[in-house]
């Protein structure tokens, strides 16, 4: 199998650096070749953070560059504008239908983001989940993280109880339940929502 | 543990240590070297602690090796400043048993002031220093360390990057091998460094360099992958992932030795292949000794600054970069900033208030530098806001702004106690600001002198900060809580103006140490009368809506109250926890 790039953007503290090592196990309980890169420190308080998730039969940079990443999944729609120039052209985005203003737009410094929607959906054709919404939904406000792992999950090339058996193994055992269900929601909404427009699910 | 795990290189590189016996493992925190000491303290048979800094740490090690006993010390690549002065003599003495530094560069500064690179170090120190690539390798080389260390008689560096450090892949861990601690025996000659001593110690540095180079030549031989000859590679570290990316097909010589450096083996691949190319990350570290060797290399001017990226090397091989979409430029940027509750808000928001000139220190707090609160003036490294204080008031003082120190609670034990010994001892009038939020909290929430616990969980004796800065000469000692507005500005305010040296210490909880917060607040749109002092305040929960009245958002408001004390109109107003739309707008 060829190497395959996933690469998970958002805004510190929504969770991406849980969500790329559940994807980042699963490949490996694959049998697949695996590295995985991000970054702590400063850049988590608050900051644009991103992980990138590589797998394949024989992987040797953590890391890929601008065009080549194959999926990109955005947990904040400012941070998928800002992260889409790595996606290939015919990559698969998923987004959170979701802005966090950053501290130069709150405080006046910066004009509020416009149109990055519109850019997102229909120019780019992403599969826009709502996943604060539904991980609520699901009983697990805090679990956004995951719903956009399921989300995902639909266009990646592992059996479902193989990320099941990992998300368990991952979140702390209290949270078990409401994130499989969070799960399940990404899963759902890929399955009956923007995806079947778009066609893009289940590559 | 004989299956393979997807592990970090920080947990690699306590993994190799574990299981080459280590007894001891110290450090000070900084990304990102951090986790490799938390790992290792979960690991059973081993001690570690968290020191106060990385000098002492290195000293603790020299200890722990002299007395017999495996140590491991570990620190981010500014920290070797710190620990330069014993480890520069510690290559004279060489070590009892094995003395194994991890130090951890931050190419591109992620989360550092600079990006020194620290094999600069070990060809000034004249101490071995190997580059692991990947987790499997550095818990490999962190093991053939501690090897080299006591055969070779010296301390060995084992460095780290970001890019190493943080990034995970497989990992075949294996048992550890437990080691009895050899008898102590006194050995003044070669371990007191006193001329006399230290001149025949330089000496005998020397021959073992030479058995140094030998087993770097050893090692080199692992590292030699010949295919295509047409195209060869030297490199070290992560960049060799990124050649092998860039041109499978080259031949690559991977050094895991880089001081001292291979020469018979450089010079071997060199005749072997058409066109040689170095590839490393930093400083022209490798191509400077290729150039003294008078080896013939090709130079596609790969970047010197910043870290390497694989595109970087493709394109040095005359790969064409991917095709994607042109980067969106009009993005607002996202920078880090205060969490919402931050109790160090409370002290920027009052220093920016009375226009105090502030010289800062490293740690969350710096970033009070930015914008809305742009209260600090300067920033250099670790513990240098007190002693540049008082060198400011030696100048003459910020004009008519008065000029504060602001440290942190682990940077205070960390270098800052010196300082304020520099403004007792010399008759400075600094008023010294300690933000103690009880924890070192940039790192991710590591332990500290003044925390009362160690970084094996345990209960320590809590060191009395008060007490300290009083033992240090300091009369004028108070105590405020930085999340209380009025009072925090207050004690600035007269300790600022009262013309003779004083410490305020600033104490409350780092928020994210808060299990169970109060409910948030939100704005009463009615109440309202958009003067934006709340937003001025530059809390991630609080923003300015179409028709510029402030709103916050309830799922990242901690209920700290900041904003309800500089809000003239009382708009603002305890809610109830609410899931309904967490967060979206």
């Amino acid at each position: 199998m060829p190497v395959t790039t996933v690469m998970l953007v958002g805004v510190g503290g929504q969770g991406t650096i849980l969500a790329g090592d559940v994807l980042a196990k699963v490949a490996a309980a694959s049998g697949l070749d695996v590295k995985l890169s991000e970054v702590h420190g400063m850049s988590q308080r608050g900051g644009s953070v991103d992980t990138q998730v590589r797998f394949g039969d024989k992987v040797f940079s953590p890391v890929a560059d601008p065009g080549d990443v194959d999926h990109l999944v955005a947990f904040e729609m400012i941070e998928a504008a800002r992260a889409l120039h790595f996606l290939k052209p015919q990559g698969r985005l998923v987004v959170n239908k979701r802005v966090i203003e950053p501290l130069p737009v709150l405080i006046g410094e910066y004009g509020a983001t416009v149109g990055v929607e519109v850019i997102l959906t229909f120019e780019e054709g992403g599969v826009m989940i709502e996943a604060d919404e539904l991980a609520c939904e699901a009983g697990s406000p805090r679990s956004a993280n995951i719903v956009l792992l399921g989300a995902m999950s639909v266009g990646l090339p592992f059996e479902a109880d193989l990320w099941r058996d990992v998300i368990a193994k991952r979140v702390p055992p209290a949270t078990v339940e409401g994130n499989l269900a969070a799960f399940e929601a990404g899963r759902a909404a890929c399955a009956t929502g923007a995806c079947e427009t778009e066609g893009e699910c289940g590559a | 543990m004989d299956e393979k795990r997807l592990l970090s290189g920080n947990e690699a590189l306590a993994i190799g240590a574990w299981e080459a016996g280590v007894a001891v493992g110290v450090g000070y925190p900084g990304t990102p070297s951090t986790e490799i000491l938390e790992n290792l303290a979960k690991m059973a048979g081993v001690r570690a602690e968290w020191a106060p800094n990385e000098k002492v740490a290195l000293e603790v090690g020299a200890g722990v090796s002299l007395g017999g006993a495996r140590a491991l010390v570990t620190m981010k690549h500014v920290g070797l400043n710190v620990a330069a002065d014993p480890l520069f003599t510690l290559a004279y003495t060489g070590v009892g048993a094995g003395l194994v530094l991890v130090v951890a560069d931050d190419p591109g500064m992620h989360s550092s002031q600079n990006e020194q690179d620290t094999r600069n170090y070990a060809a000034f120190a004249r101490v071995p220093l190997l580059e692991p690539s990947d987790s499997a390798e550095a818990r490999e080389l962190l093991m053939r360390a501690f090897e080299l260390s006591e055969r070779l008689d010296m301390p060995v560096i084992v460095r780290s990057t970001t890019r190493l450090a943080h990034s995970k892949s497989m990992v075949e861990p294996g048992a550890r091998v437990e080691r009895a601690v050899a008898a102590y025996d006194s050995r003044p000659a070669k371990y007191v460094m006193m001329p006399g001593n230290a001149k025949k110690r330089r000496v005998h540095l020397e021959k073992r360099l030479l058995a140094a180079r030998e087993a770097s030549e050893e090692l080199a031989v692992r590292g030699l992958e010949m295919r295509d000859t047409s195209l060869g590679v030297i490199t070290a570290g992560v960049p060799y992932q990124y050649v092998r990316e860039a041109a499978p097909e080259a031949s690559v010589l991977k050094l895991a030795m880089t001081f001292p450096l291979p020469e018979a083996a450089i010079r071997d691949f060199a005749s072997k292949v058409d066109r040689l190319v170095v590839v490393e990350e930093l400083d022209p570290y490798l191509k400077s000794n290729l150039r003294v060797m008078g080896i013939q290399f090709d130079d596609p001017g790969l970047p010197a600054i910043g870290e390497l990226r694989p595109g970087h090397v493709a394109a040095a091989f005359g790969v064409p970069a991917s095709q994607g979409r042109e980067p969106m430029d009009d993005l607002p940027p996202r920078p880090p900033m205060l969490c919402p509750g931050c109790p160090h808000r409370g002290v920027f928001a009052a220093l920016r208030k009375l226009d105090v000139a502030v010289m800062g220190d490293i740690g969350c707090y710096t970033l009070g530098a930015l914008a809305p609160l742009k209260a600090m003036d300067a920033t250099i490294c670790m513990g240098a806001s007190i002693g540049m204080a008082h060198g400011m008031e030696l100048a003459g003082g910020a004009g008519v702004r008065p000029v504060v120190a602001v440290i942190g609670d682990s940077t205070f034990a960390h270098s800052g106690l010196t300082g304020l010994m520099e403004v007792t001892y010399n008759g400075g009038t600094t008023t010294t600001i300690i933000l103690d939020n009880r924890i070192t909290a940039m790192t991710g929430h590591q332990d500290n002198p003044f925390s009362g616990r160690t970084l094996m969980g345990m209960p320590a004796r809590e060191i009395d900060i008060e007490a300290v800065v009083r033992a240090l000469g300091i009369e004028h000692v108070r105590t405020v809580n930085p999340n209380l507005l009025k009072p925090t500005e207050k004690a600035i305010a007269e300790e600022t103006a009262r013309g003779e040296a004083s410490v305020i210490i600033a104490r409350a909880p780092c928020a994210l140490l808060i299990r169970d917060h109060p409910d948030p607040f939100a704005v009463d749109e009615d109440a309202c009368t958009k003067c934006g002092e709340c937003v001025r305040l530059g809390c991630p929960a609080i923003s300015r809506n179409k028709k510029a009245i402030a709103v916050i958002d309830t799922s990242l408001c901690v209920g700290c109250r900041q904003c309800v004390q500089v809000c003239k109109s009382g708009a603002i107003v305890r809610v109830g926890p609410s899931c309904d739309t967490p967060g979206v707008k």
